[in-house]
């Protein structure tokens, strides 16, 4: 089932002077099992579209479809606890919410909280956590004394070991160094693989490029564009248009056009334009 | 001249291993050097040790010709401003004046001299509109210029980015690297800049890869990138041109070795019109 967002609106601060629309009518479907980039400026509405999922945030008016709940303003959804347990949301910098005296119980918080039993809940926790690349001489440290991207790690296990449906990332790379970054992405490609929906706010162009499979653009609490990632990069020109840096083999494309050269709107990796290069030059020679 | 002088430098966290070990480098007055490695490569170890923020265990550190001890810690501390890399752990003021003016104020500047600083370090920064605004209410790229114009306003010689922009979005990522183009082109300043940033780090003068607490390379970025083989080896990404001229390469196009692709683009062209 797809999720679906219909005339949703969120005001923060309604009725003060801080008031603040940072949704206005939306409508859009997310594709069950899709890999969705949302992408925008800061201050685009991403973060506050993304918190409707798990009614986190609830709407001020329309309604958020989700598995079979429907989230609507004003009211908590039924099986409130099931829809977070379902729709597990990785905040910015999750590291700063972890709180248990050991990783592992920090992983394992969530399923006992959602009813598995203690041996269960520990089960889980280990899973997840050999999933994001922590081994067993993890669990009894401190999360406290784990290096940034370590502490990230665990953060995403928590979430993981409730085995959501739909996974919900807000920039859940920012501040890793780039191998921490790719072994974090490489992770929820293969989860999307396994049939998660998974759907992250980026603003790393390269990661949408390479990962994901539609992508939403957000413009002043608005869907500005949503469309599938071939046709979003079938050259620069929307992401010029949209002040975004394009991938960089999208910008050698360009130039390697620019002085001549063809190359084709479906090359989408380093090899297949070399190849179209070589091609190139020795009907030069 | 040489700013900064590292010469086996050794430090630990937990007297067990070691987080820093061996460690010899110097970096040219004036130039813009960049230093790289992974997380808990010790690349902000090295920053806070050479800026007296941590105490070595063995080893010496000489800052703009002043060995680093307990009797010249001030004097150099001076000299060598960091900027951190969350934008929110670096305010004291209530606006961004007075959080210009409060490194002038422990420095003892007489008050009417200090506007002029102010004002000064806030144009180099662009946010002299900002001046009377609360820091919260900025944009990360907004307050780590804040952050470095109260930095510039002490008049270092050296000035160091600890990933200072690794928690923003593009575009306070690009205004702040704009400023640190700015400031190199500009002034003597020396600059050091710990970053994870492929793109700045090759348009940089020096770049020094650490890891394990070692440094791993040096050189010029062209230098270092050259010996793609030693840089796969220590798990360090390659910039864009580089992965694209090994692709060239297995078609049977062998250029020389571009980092950055307006290089490679027209080397490939010269290459092809030589045909």
């Amino acid at each position: 089932m797809p999720i679906r967002f219909e005339k949703v609106s969120h005001v923060y601060s309604d009725g003060t002077p801080f008031r603040y629309v940072a949704l206005e009518d939306v409508d859009l479907e997310i594709r069950e099992g899709a890999f969705t980039a949302v992408i925008g400026q800061t201050g685009s509405g991403k973060s506050t579209l993304v918190q409707h999922l798990n009614a986190l945030l609830l709407p001020s008016s329309g309604t958020v479809y989700v598995m079979d709940r429907q989230i609507i303003a004003g009211t908590e959804p039924k099986k409130l606890k099931s829809l977070r347990k379902d729709v597990g949301l990785v905040f910015q910098f999750p590291e700063y919410q972890l709180f248990e005296e050991t990783v592992l119980k920090d992983v394992a918080f969530g399923p006992k909280n959602f009813g598995a039993s203690p041996e269960e809940a520990n089960k889980l926790a280990r899973e997840a956590l050999r999933k994001t690349g922590l081994d067993e001489t993890f669990e009894e440290r401190s999360p406290l004394e784990l290096s940034g991207g370590q502490k990230r790690r665990v953060a995403i296990a928590g979430i993981l070991a409730m085995k959501p449906k739909v996974l919900v990332l807000d920039e859940p790379t920012a501040g890793l160094d780039p191998a921490g970054a790719k072994k974090m992405m490489e992770l929820f490609a293969s989860l999307h693989k396994e049939g998660t929906t998974v759907i992250m706010v980026t603003h790393d162009m390269e990661q949408v490029f390479r990962y994901c499979e539609e992508v939403i653009v957000m413009e002043n609490g608005k869907p500005k564009i949503q469309t599938d990632i071939k046709t979003f990069f079938r050259d620069s020109s929307l992401c010029r248009e949209l002040n975004i840096l394009p991938p960089a083999l999208i910008r050698m494309k360009d130039a390697l056009r620019e002085k001549g050269y063809t190359v084709s709107d479906d090359t989408v990796d380093i090899k297949t334009l070399a190849k179209e290069i070589a091609r190139q030059v020795k009907s030069h020679g | 001249m040489k700013a900064v002088e590292v010469e086996k430098l050794t430090f630990s966290y937990d007297q067990e291993t070691n987080a820093v070990e061996d460690v010899t480098f110097s970096i040219e007055e004036g130039s813009y050097t960049t230093i790289i490695g992974h997380n808990g490569s010790g690349k902000s170890t090295v920053a806070k040790l050479i800026t007296g923020l941590l105490e070595k265990k063995s080893g010496k550190v000489v800052i703009d010709g002043l060995e680093l001890n307990e009797d010249n810690l001030y004097e150099i501390r001076k000299r060598v401003g960091i900027v951190f890399q969350n934008p929110d752990n670096q305010f004291i003021g209530s606006t961004v004046r007075d959080d210009i003016a409060f490194g002038l104020e422990n420095r003892c500047i007489p008050q009417e001299n200090m506007d002029d600083i102010i004002n000064e370090f806030a144009e180099k920064v662009r946010m002299t509109k900002y001046l009377d605004k609360e820091p919260t209410r900025l944009s990360g790229g907004q307050k780590q210029r804040v952050a470095i114009a109260g930095i510039l306003a002490m008049k270092p010689k050296i000035l160091i980015f600890d990933e200072a922009t690794s928690m923003l979005d593009p575009q306070g990522k690009d205004e702040i690297k704009k400023v640190i183009r700015n400031l190199h082109k500009d002034s003597t300043l020396t600059i050091i800049s710990i970053t994870h940033d492929i793109e700045e780090v090759i348009h940089a003068d020096y770049v020094i890869a650490l890891r394990k607490g070692h440094v791993a390379m040096s050189g010029t970025p062209q230098e270092l990138f050259a010996d793609t083989d030693q840089v796969r080896k220590i798990h360090l990404e390659l910039p864009f041109a580089l992965r694209m001229q090994e692709a060239l390469a297995r078609e049977g196009i062998h250029l020389g070795k571009e980092i950055t692709m307006e290089g490679l683009v027209e080397e490939l062209c010269r290459y092809d019109s030589k045909r």
